[in-house]
């Protein structure tokens, strides 16, 4: 099966929810305890934050209207010395006798004579045409004299200017602490999170009865515990205090447009939601072709799996021409996919941008139309100029979270769907209880009757007796209810009429546990894990000394085997490794050894076990059968000729049952299936 | 990456450099921008402006806007169409490339291996190059471009710029560091996560029945906590970034302003308004500086795992088969169907021991050689041999008299009919999976395409499917049980009319009843085409006329089933485990 851990990504984006306020609402409602303590936190610094930065563009103008009023001269006032000087003169030519030229006093600051002869002079210099070119009246202020410099300078406070540099320094400093703690405390919460829910899928595998099994497949299993669990806390993280935090910002400076003007407002938010709707018209067609990617991607995925995966036939059978076809079709589908997706997607950012630029441009035209007309003041056009950025970032940021929130509740779904379905019965009552090492080993099957589904029995009325230490075997073809009879010895599936009992005690009043206990289960299908060898074997079985292991290994002739890996008995064991079919049942068969309980079932384990090699490993079942009830279940009928009963199965129901040679000596069903293997 | 890179063909390059012109317009037009910015809020700011020229200005910036606009779509249309062209010829030659692999290349590879470079690698690569090649153009053309524009204006606010690079560029590789080795491992605990699931999840009987539930638990419960943990180290790195991120933005234009407030302050009234509008235009080119910095680096980030990628691409693009294709087309004169092993030994190159030492056998034309052995005795290893899956470390396999080395590959197929121990079925229908490849001859027909169903025992299961021949095979054949995937891959040779069957172990899911009747009819239908067998079962190849039997590598006994009972050790604890001596000697 191909399930690359992390790939998948893409294809989860366009789920949608079932029920997104319940997934959600869920989704809050598992968030309990400190990590709920911590969202609060988190969310609260969050809000903080932002309502912080409303302030912040308020300040940074009020900054910048400081350093403004530090570069306009006060030219009211040079205007009006430049009036009282005239008057000194005028006056003078007037009364030319009794009245002298004198110095002038303005807001107490003397212009003596000279200086205002120099000020004379210099706006007689000054050229008509140049009177309106402002570069060249500033340049002769520097020539004013000092006392009239000193008056009309412009004077840039420096004192409020640090004021507000400390202020904005803080609100910067304060402001990037709330989204440090704010980050750090969402971190934990999602991590801690999905480690919770994690932890809480792992247990609930073992809590849930087989038939869970039987109906879903590994793959979504394994992909809620590792894509959905991960989907739901990275998308926790980048939704959940986002949303609110942006909202509270976003609330604040529509607030604050239409308190300031409601014009403006109307343009700023106008022209900005038509940029979004244009990007949301755009991104409704690329998820159209975004599905249609990975839609393809599959098939061409699935392609490649099958081709690789039957490689020898597809060169033994000159088959390359054929594949090599319907790989080019399928590769160009995917590229075509691929490349209008990708291009539709690619526009967001832009769109978004000149969205940005053109609200802008929006604001100030209407602006200083406005202010022409005097309905409003310049600095209103200043502050939406910042405004406008303010409401455009978080809308984004909202779009965004949204989309992130609602992958995250579809998510939340899929997990808390698992999470949610019916356990196994609780055994709190069940108080009878077996030893192992006092069993005597009887079992016997009275009126058992069982289906995997309640209306459609499989298992009619089944009726055994087995007297301690013999060999039962279980034979008949494919679906006659072989593996259900170990099933359901197993207690891994309720009977749904009937007892099943164990040395006269009922196994429906035993625990499942208790029952496992007794039973040594050696299956066909050979599970491996990864770890080692020797943890494979000994498995959690306790106190298992080497030299048991040593002897058990010798017996079923697997030492040869250990001997040649790289570490022996510490070597790593992973599922791809080239351990042969039968090496691993040999390892199961050895696990089984260990475990040694009073019972044994064997189902078809030695089927992937050459004949040679399962002589070897009859004669140490053989030993290990010796004083234990078993049960065999094989295809192979020379497996099972010695044993004390054979069963044959068909459809549900025993329909022979005796040792080899009765059974022969019928004639029925058993014999013909024995003597179909010598046929020519 | 670079080598990957090649693989643009020259169109590509075109629409390449094409691309690189289109962005340093939209960036000449973006950075434009600012200009008209300042104008404008200059404009706004002073009483008395003239409406036409806050309309001029606006105008220009929008047309700016929409030329960026226009600029960085077209830029999108290039990269994408590139992006994807080449992760569509990376795909097609990754394919051809697995298609030659020897089986040796293929098995250290593994196959689930090969699959995620062909399809989850090429896919990271066509990420980093429509993502990262973009900023990596963008970022440093910005940078430049931007730096140029406010170079020599003043130095106080260049080291001001300069010492937030500065301290930008040390947050971020302080954080790479600490972040990017960790996110390997991340990789690897979660492949241990989704392990230990799988094994929980596949084992549930054995997990149940050892009342191992617990200690199940605690192996998830150990990499559960060890990969959040390293998760949680990760991300509250990667928290740090942001607010020290947005500190460097802010701090920058307030000392920016800063620096201009006292400069101002200092300075002579005519130089006073040029300092503001140059500190207003300054502060937003320097955020344009910072910004191209932080996406240099954010494609810093990305590349590792890009690089990871094109790396394990690479490996497999960089093989050479050595399974070297011949020039033959034909066997000797006279030699129809037969098969010979001269003295024939393999091993793997590195490995030590030969896992088949001195084999020598021949098969004339219409006989039935068998191969019996135990787990590992080497059977498969042996006519894996004919097909060419592997080629002889010493002597020599022939067929129709020439050495398979010496043949054309698709000419020796033509010969073969290879049926494998695990029936492979490829999605699509009965007809299109028995038909499958070309013999070198016209194609299948149905007749005998029916006829080649029928001879396989397969009749019956595929005329009772909901469309008959033309019924739906699911990809692995997943909707057929594995007797009846066995007997299509049989049909499947069947219908090729090879001149040697070659079945590998192909009998083990049918039981005996279909076995017997199998066997009959192929007898009958194809009596010229020799048989090469793997069996297990004594019953399948008792009646060959000639059973090789293998221990460990070596052939322990030739001849015929009375032959090997009498002389043969091996042979005889074989057939007495499956059969009584009674039986045996039918």
């Amino acid at each position: 099966m191909f399930n690359g851990g992390g790939g998948g990504h893409g294809n989860q984006s366009q789920q949608k929810a079932k029920n997104f306020l319940g997934a959600c609402k869920r989704l809050i409602s598992e968030i309990r305890g400190k990590l709920l303590v911590l969202l609060i936190i988190s969310i609260t610094f969050a809000t903080a934050g932002s309502i912080l930065s409303i302030k912040a563009p308020d300040l940074l103008s009020n900054l910048t209207d400081e350093i403004t009023t530090g570069i306009r001269p006060d030219t009211e006032a040079l205007q009006e010395i430049s009036t009282l000087i005239a008057e000194n003169y005028m006056s003078l030519d007037a009364l030319s006798a009794g009245h002298k030229p004198d110095d002038i006093v303005y807001r107490g600051t003397t212009i003596t004579l000279e200086d205002q002869q120099k000020f004379g002079e210099l706006v007689k210099s000054i050229d008509v045409d140049d009177k309106n070119d402002a570069s060249a009246m500033l340049k002769k202020f520097d020539e004013l004299p000092e006392s009239i410099r000193s008056i009309v300078e412009p004077k840039m406070n420096l004192e409020r200017i640090n004021h507000f540099v400390i202020l904005l320094a803080a609100l910067y400093i304060i402001s990037s602490l709330l989204t440090l703690i704010e980050s750090l405390t969402m971190t934990e919460v999602t991590n801690k999170f999905a480690q919770q829910l994690r932890g809480q899928i792992s247990e609930k595998i073992n809590r849930l009865p087989l038939k869970y099994f039987d109906r879903n497949q590994t793959g979504d299993i394994l992909s809620r515990i590792t894509n959905d669990v991960d989907m739901v806390s990275s998308s926790l993280d980048s939704s959940l205090s986002t949303i609110i935090a942006d909202l509270a910002l976003l609330i604040g400076t529509v607030f604050m447009m239409f308190k300031t003007n409601t014009t403006l407002a109307l343009i700023a938010i106008g022209s900005s939601l038509l940029g979004f709707a244009f990007m949301f018209a755009i991104l409704a067609k690329s998820q159209k072709y975004f599905v249609m990617r990975q839609a393809e991607l599959g098939k061409l995925n699935a392609h490649i799996e099958e081709v690789y995966s039957g490689l020898n036939v597809v060169k033994t059978y000159n088959g390359q021409k054929e594949v090599n076809h319907k790989f080019d079709q399928l590769n160009q589908k995917v590229y075509e996919s691929n490349r209008k997706s990708h291009f539709l997607s690619g526009l967001m950012r832009p769109i978004m941008i000149f969205t940005g630029n053109f609200g802008y441009v929006a604001v100030c035209v209407v602006g200083a139309i406005l202010a022409s007309d005097k309905v409003i003041t310049f600095g209103v056009i200043v502050a939406f100029m910042t405004y406008i950025r303010m409401f455009n970032n978080p809308l984004s940021e909202i779009a965004q979270a949204a989309t992130n929130l609602q992958s995250a509740a579809a998510a939340s779904e899929r997990v808390f769907e698992f999470l949610d379905e019916p356990e196994m019965s609780d055994q709190k009552t069940l108080s009878a209880k077996l030893d192992r090492n006092k069993v005597k080993g009887d079992i016997e099957f009275k009126n058992v009757k069982f289906g995997y589904d309640d209306d459609k029995l499989i298992i009619h009325d089944f009726s055994a007796k087995a007297k301690a230490g013999q060999k039962i075997a279980i034979v008949g073809p494919t679906g006659a209810g072989k593996t259900t009879m170990v099933n359901l010895l197993m207690k891994f599936y309720e009977i749904n009429d009937g007892e099943i009992l164990i040395d006269g005690v009922p196994t429906s009043t035993l625990t499942r546990e208790n029952v496992h206990e007794l039973f040594t289960m050696v299956l066909q299908d050979t599970w491996m894990f990864e770890g080692t060898l020797r943890e494979n074997i000994i498995y959690n079985r306790k106190n298992v000394s080497d030299k048991q292991l040593y002897k058990i290994c010798d017996e079923i002739g697997l030492t040869h085997f250990i001997k040649t890996l790289p570490n022996g008995f510490d070597t790593k064991i992973s599922e791809s490794d080239g351990i042969s079919a039968g090496q691993k049942q040999l390892i199961t068969i050895a696990r089984g050894m260990v475990e040694d309980a009073p019972f044994l079932i064997l189902d078809e384990a030695t089927s992937n076990v050459d004949t040679r090699t399962e002589e070897a490993v009859q004669d140490a079942m053989d030993k290990l059968m010796e004083g234990r009830t078993s049960f065999i279940i094989a295809h192979r009928l020379s497996t099972i000729k010695n044993a004390d009963l054979i069963l044959v199965m068909k459809e549900g129901n025993i329909i022979e049952s005796g040792n080899h040679n009765q059974l022969m000596k019928q004639n029925g069903f058993y014999a013909d299936l024995y003597n179909s293997q010598f046929a020519l | 990456m670079f080598k990957i890179l090649k693989h643009f063909s020259k169109k590509d390059i075109a629409s390449a450099l094409l691309a690189v012109l289109l962005i340093a317009c939209q960036v000449g037009l973006e950075l434009k921008m600012p200009d008209y910015m300042s104008e404008i809020t200059k404009l706004v700011q002073a009483e008395g402006s003239e409406m036409s020229d806050i309309l001029l200005n606006g105008g220009m910036m929008l047309l700016c806007a929409l030329g960026a606009l226009i600029a960085s779509c077209t830029v999108g249309y290039f990269i994408s169409k590139l992006a994807s062209r080449l992760s569509m010829n990376l795909r097609l030659e990754l394919f051809h490339k697995v298609e030659d692999m020897d089986m040796e290349d293929v098995t250290e590879f593994s196959t689930s291996s090969l699959i995620t470079r062909t399809t989850n690698d090429v896919m990271q690569i066509q990420m980093f190059v429509s993502m990262g090649a973009q900023m990596l153009v963008r970022a440093p053309m910005t940078a430049i471009w931007a730096i140029v524009k406010i170079a020599n204006k003043n130095w106080q606010w260049s080291t001001a710029t300069a010492v937030a690079v500065v301290i930008l560029l040390t947050t971020i590789s302080i954080v790479v560091s600490l972040v990017l080795p960790r996110f390997k491992i991340v990789q690897k605990m979660l492949d241990r996560l989704n392990g230990v699931t799988r094994e929980n999840l596949l084992g549930i009987r054995v997990v149940r029945a050892f009342n191992a539930e617990k200690y199940q638990e605690n192996k998830f419960g150990k990499v559960n906590d060890e990969l959040t943990n390293l998760r949680l180290f990760n991300q509250r790195v990667l928290s740090v970034m942001s607010p020290v991120i947005n500190l460097i933005m802010y701090g920058l234009t307030l000392s920016i302003y800063f620096i201009g407030a006292y400069l101002i302050a200092n300075s002579v009234m005519a130089e006073k308004i040029t300092l503001f509008s140059d500190m207003v235009v300054f502060s937003s080119y320097a955020m344009h500086v910072i910004m191209s910095f932080l996406f240099l680096s954010m494609v810093f980030m990305m590349l590792p795992r890009a690089q990871v990628s094109a790396e394990r691409i690479n490996e497999v693009l960089d093989e050479t088969s050595k399974i070297l294709d011949g020039e033959r087309e034909c066997g000797l004169e006279g030699e129809v169907g037969t098969v010979e092993f001269r003295n024939v030994s393999f091993k793997y190159p590195d490995a030590e021991e030969y896992l088949l030492e001195d084999i020598s056998f021949k098969a004339e034309r219409g006989q039935t050689v068998a191969f019996i052995g135990s787990t590992g005795s080497g059977k498969s290893t042996l006519i894996n041999l004919v097909p060419r899956f592997y080629d002889v470390t010493d002597g020599k396999v022939l067929v129709d008299g020439v050495d398979v080395r010496d043949y054309k590959l698709s000419a020796l197929n033509n010969k073969l009919g290879y049926v494998p121990q695990r029936a492979v079925m490829f999605s699509g229908t009965v007809k299109s999976n028995v038909c499958f490849g070309e013999n070198g001859k016209e194609k299948i027909s149905n007749k005998k395409m029916r006829a080649a169903i029928k001879t396989a025992q397969g009749k019956d299961f595929v005329e009772k499917m909901d469309k008959e021949y033309d019924s739906h095979i699911a990809q692995g054949g997943t909707n057929v049980s594995g007797g009846q995937k066995q007997r299509l891959a049989i049909a499947r040779a069947v219908a090729r009319d090879p001149e040697i069957f070659i079945f590998d172990d192909s009998f083990s899911a049918l039981d005996y009843k279909t076995d017997t009747a199998l066997r009959h009819a192929l007898k009958t239908h194809t009596k010229d085409a020799t048989n090469l067998i793997v069996a297990q079962r004594i019953g399948t190849i008792m009646h060959a006329d000639q059973i090789l039997v293998l221990d460990k590598g070596k052939c322990v006994g030739k001849g015929t089933h009375k032959e090997l009972m009498k002389n043969c050790k091996v042979y005889q604890q074989i057939a007495l485990s499956q059969l009584t001596k009674e039986e045996l000697d039918v």
